[in-house]
């Protein structure tokens, strides 16, 4: 049984032990791999010429490491909409957010935008900001935003959102339409460092600014009124924590496509591990999340190897059946 | 004396014509003043106004001698708490982190309840009698014991005012007159000012200094218990014959309802 409350030395080593995990993980799934690369040989002195230090510092890490912040990034987004939104199955794929942040970097790429530049995160933050608006307010009557027409509308903006990417792949030429769908499917792979710094940056800043917060989405989990009857400014907080968790969203999409229920699947179950204060919750799933993908995506490429399989299959098998067993749980105890 | 809590002509409109009109009401320290009247007068209404929740159409609420919209949410966090008639809880918080959240008005955003934090919440929760159950889910509790939590949170935010919406639907007869006592006793000891709204008058004859007697958002009736507890003017707000006793221990009168004549 876990303690009745948080306090500042459970938050720290949970952390510390999450962190470890992370480590951990990310050491191995860069060692494992289709292609045998040793870390010694690569590590030894002139080890920089060889085979096995380009598969490891050219190929595996950079992508590894896209994975943790994407993962994290996702994870993160996902425990804070979830207590704005007081739905524990809200979660920026089913929502729709992940797609109005897919829609917004196809224009910028028909646009004229290089898939790799810094213009598509950009475009993908602002789509995404757009789409969590639209979702809470066309869900929203009487003050308030059920859960149910939260998904509702969700889906709907998924369904729109299709439509538009596969109006713009008729409308444009055969090229642009190739890197359009490349850039949708989604990859992990063949991913600089820079680009690990690009996701990274947007990841600190949303994470940190979310964390910021953590206490007022605590007493918004209670509900709208009783938030602002302890102290919480809550169109305020509201609107930080939308802008937050699509800058996690729309650069997560703008670097790897879509990949969903890693917004889902991590907060619910660190939260029946770890309590629901956000304090630790958001940074836990944090680095949950990127430990998450980290796997997943090393599943992806290894399961059928040679062939590789999209990261966004792994999770949403993993991940489907795990959302419909939180809807009929929630429809069971009539609070859905 | 300027009262701890007043509304100056408040009146209230969702869009479907008037839910409040030309309200005035006054709670001083160390007083309990109840809110009673049938479904649909506007009862709860008046307590999101005093709250804050909602602004009101017209007139103005008084925090302190304060006008509420003239402070910060957390200003008025530290001095008004609001016990709600329950809580929809879709997330597993523990029953002491509920209590805690109490806390946080008093408390700079991010920082971990201290030693004196967890003091006032801990005897806020032996006081209610939820003790036993801090390390529970709120949403695995009973709503008995979910509202004398969310009480105990109240009380954890020490309050000058405080404001109870019918915080005794879902208890038992000992839990109901308990949490009354709580109340009471805090009001006598530390001047709390308490607003509440009533659906039992009889509890509010055994508890309220004064009651005020609202129908179809206004107020109709307004003074002592023994003034206002009248079967002319209850039979005609509640559009129901009622007969008014005497409660032969206490002295204070006791309602029945009457079945129509037939």
């Amino acid at each position: 049984m876990r303690p009745a409350h948080l306090t500042a030395r459970r938050l720290a080593t949970s952390l510390l032990v999450l962190a470890a995990a992370l480590a951990v993980t990310l050491l191995a799934a860069t060692l494992i791999g289709p292609a045998p690369a040793s870390l010694r040989v690569a590590l030894a002195p002139g080890g920089e010429a060889t085979p096995d230090y380009a598969i490891l510092f050219r190929a595996r890490l950079p992508r590894v490491l896209l994975a943790a912040v994407v993962g994290g990034s996702l994870a993160a987004a996902g425990a804070a909409l979830q207590a704005l939104l007081l739905n524990p199955i809200a979660e920026p794929h089913l929502l729709g957010i992940s797609a109005g942040a897919a829609v917004a970097g196809v224009i910028a790429i028909v646009a004229g935008a290089d898939a790799a530049s810094a213009v598509v995160p950009l475009a993908a933050f602002l789509g995404a900001l757009g789409m969590i608006t639209f979702v809470y307010l066309g869900a929203r009557a009487a003050g308030r935003a059920s859960p149910h027409a939260i998904l509702l509308v969700g889906v709907v903006c998924n369904a729109l959102a299709a439509a538009a990417i596969m109006l713009a792949n008729a409308i444009v030429s055969y090229t642009q339409a190739q890197g359009i769908l490349f850039w949708i499917m989604g990859s992990l792979s063949t991913q600089g460092y820079a680009l690990v710094a690009v996701a990274a940056a947007y990841a600190l800043v949303g994470v940190a600014w979310i964390v910021r917060h953590a206490q007022d989405l605590n007493l918004l989990a209670l509900g709208e009124e009783s938030a602002l009857e302890l102290g919480v400014e809550v169109e305020r907080t509201r609107r930080a924590v939308f802008v937050a968790a699509s800058l996690l969203v729309g650069a997560a999409v703008a670097v790897s496509g879509m990949i969903g229920f890693v917004g889902l699947i991590v907060p619910h179950l660190l939260r029946l591990a770890a309590g629901t204060d956000h304090r630790l919750l958001v940074p836990a799933s944090f680095l949950g999340g990127a430990t998450f993908l980290v796997v997943a995506d090393t599943v992806a490429r290894t399961a059928l190897a040679p062939a590789e399989l999209p990261v966004g299959v792994v999770t949403a098998l993993l991940g489907g059946p795990f959302f419909i067993w939180l809807l009929r749980r929630s429809l069971v105890r009539g609070m859905a | 004396m300027t009262p701890a809590i007043a509304g100056e002509g408040l009146a209230y409109d969702y869009g479907r014509g008037a839910v409040l009109d030309g309200v005035n009401l006054a709670v001083a320290a160390g007083e309990i003043v109840g809110v009673i009247g049938p479904n649909g007068s506007g009862k709860t209404t008046l307590v999101r106004l005093l709250a804050g929740v909602i602004r009101p159409g017209a007139g103005h609420v008084m925090l302190e001698g304060t006008r509420l919209d003239a402070l910060a949410r957390r200003d008025i966090a530290r001095r008004l708490a609001v016990v709600p008639q329950d809580s929809a809880l879709e997330f597993p918080f523990t029953a002491l982190e509920v209590v805690l959240m109490g806390r946080a008005p008093h408390l700079p955003p991010l920082a971990f309840p201290r030693a004196r934090d967890l003091d006032i919440a801990r005897a806020a929760m032996a006081r209610l009698e939820v003790a036993a159950v801090e390390d529970r889910a709120l949403v695995q509790l009973s709503g008995g014991e979910r509202q004398r939590v969310l009480l105990a949170r109240a009380l954890a935010q020490e309050p000058r005012v405080l404001l109870l919406d019918e915080p005794t639907t879902h208890l038992d007869l000992r839990h109901q007159t308990g949490i009354y006592d709580t109340v009471r006793a805090l009001t006598r000891a530390s001047g709390v000012a308490v607003l509440s709204v009533l659906h039992d008058l009889n509890l509010a004859a055994l508890y309220c200094d004064r009651l005020l007697l609202l129908a179809a958002g206004r107020v109709v009736a307004h003074g002592t218990p023994a003034e206002v507890l009248r079967a002319p003017l209850l039979s005609e707000a509640y559009g129901v014959p009622v007969h008014v006793g005497t409660n032969a221990a206490t002295g204070t009168p006791i309602v029945l309802p009457l079945p129509a004549p037939s």
